[in-house]
């Protein structure tokens, strides 16, 4: 194959990229998820810089896949992959249209900008149930189903849900 | 010993930390007490599986002879694993392992929270990253040493056990070596031992709030890990690990 041509611009593996989903959370693209940081097209192809969200999340290696996938079915080549670890990933990076989407879903969206110690040193005032809009819930662990999330319950509508952390 | 292997030696010895008391966390998977207890403590498992990737990796580019972290990790004989001697004994009960956490995420919480500052910028990156998850950690055994110790006659009494039990292996974690020097001067890594009495000074306070007893500090105190001396307990929890890789060489799945 040749090498990269000029009309696959940077902008264009931009938004090739920006379809490209979360494999746990496949409603949330890895731009909503601010886990997509940079994209640089060199001479010798195209390099992809992500950020982890947590150092052991076992989706990064198939977004790595997904991001080679996606890139080579539109005719790049010789991409590679970087995994930036500074600035750590933070869930600040969530897209508003992101945190919309994780609570159509049924995942209550992170309630505090890591900036406010409360996030990281205390649970949240309130995390709003996404099924039935209560307020009225609970922290049940702050360990859930994946590394990302904790588990909450309303009490309320008394289902469990998912609530994804400030990190 | 010159900078480059005291960077490797001590960048290996904070990832088989990570490593084994990443598997043997892993071991309550199916047993925990409840569901979210074993929901949670797989997860802190994984974060410390995944701090354990980062620094191994790193540790091969130190190096420079090509090694990846799967060359670490199932590469090595027992004999030549360096992690603390604290994080390679067995689980016991609940009591135990809340003890041997507790003790183990203070003492990470405290030495992230100075590497974070490291001249070396991986290695600084590294321990801000981890240092999020590491807060996770903390809160999690916190509260569980409240509501043990706290909590009826018996679990205050298995927890204090656990405290006891485990205290000999403490000061292993804070054992400096020549290597470690040489990076304390070039500002890679911080003065680990005089992190010893904040670390005292915050489990204390929490014991005290507990209704639990700091053990004697003056205790004797086990030591090896850093001449490669481990407990008998390391090799079992190193043959298992690479007991798949040995059998099937280079297997992917």
């Amino acid at each position: 194959m040749e090498k990269n041509p000029m009309k696959l611009s940077e902008t264009v593996a931009w938004e090739i990229l920006k379809e490209v989903v979360d494999p746990e959370i496949p409603v949330m693209t890895i731009s909503d998820m601010g886990i997509l940081r940079d994209v640089k097209l060199n001479e010798d192809g195209i390099e992809v810089s992500i950020s982890p969200t947590y150092s052991g999340c076992p989706a990064m290696e198939m977004i790595a896949e997904d991001i080679k996938t996606a890139l080579t079915k539109k005719g790049y080549s010789n991409i590679t992959i970087k995994s930036l670890l500074s600035p750590a990933w933070t869930t600040d990076w969530i897209s508003e249209q992101g945190k919309e989407k994780l609570f159509k879903y049924g995942i209550a969206p992170p309630e505090h900008s890591t900036a406010d110690k409360n996030a990281l040193m205390g649970n949240p005032k309130t995390v709003k149930c996404p099924r039935c809009k209560s307020d009225h819930t609970e922290m049940i662990s702050q360990f859930g189903s994946t590394a990302c999330k904790a588990l909450w319950k309303c009490l309320d509508c008394k289902e469990p849900f998912d609530y994804f952390k400030c990190i | 010993m010159n900078k480059q292997e005291a960077l490797l030696d001590y960048l290996i010895r904070l990832g088989d930390n990570a490593l084994i008391s990443g598997h043997r966390l892993s071991e309550w998977s199916s047993r925990g007490p409840f569901l979210e207890e074993d929901i949670a403590m797989t997860n802190i498992a994984l974060d410390f599986i995944g701090a354990s990737r980062i620094l191994l990796t790193y540790a091969g580019v130190v190096e420079g002879q090509g090694k990846t972290e799967d060359d670490f990790a199932y590469g090595r004989t027992h004999e030549k694993f360096k992690n603390a001697l604290l994080l390679e004994q067995p689980n016991g009960d609940f009591g135990v392992t809340v003890a041997k956490q507790f003790y183990y995420s203070i003492f990470n919480f405290l030495l992230f929270t100075e590497l974070q500052k490291s001249k070396d910028e991986t290695l600084a990156a590294f321990a801000s990253k981890s240092l999020k998850e590491v807060n996770y950690h903390v809160r999690h055994f916190n509260e569980w040493v409240m509501r043990l110790g706290d909590g009826t006659e018996e679990s205050n009494q298995r927890l204090q056990k656990g405290l006891d039990e485990m205290w000999i292996f403490t000061n292993d974690l804070f054992v400096s070596t020549e290597g470690d020097l040489i990076l304390q001067k070039e500002g890679i890594i911080p003065d680990v031992p005089a992190l010893k009495s904040k670390w005292i000074e915050t489990i204390s306070e929490i014991l005290k709030r507990a209704t639990l007893t700091l053990p004697d500090v003056n205790q004797y105190q086990q030591k090896g890990s850093r001449e490669g001396k481990h407990t008998e307990y390391l090799s079992y929890i190193v043959e298992e690990m690479q007991s798949i890789s040995r059998a099937y060489p280079g297997a992917k799945w």
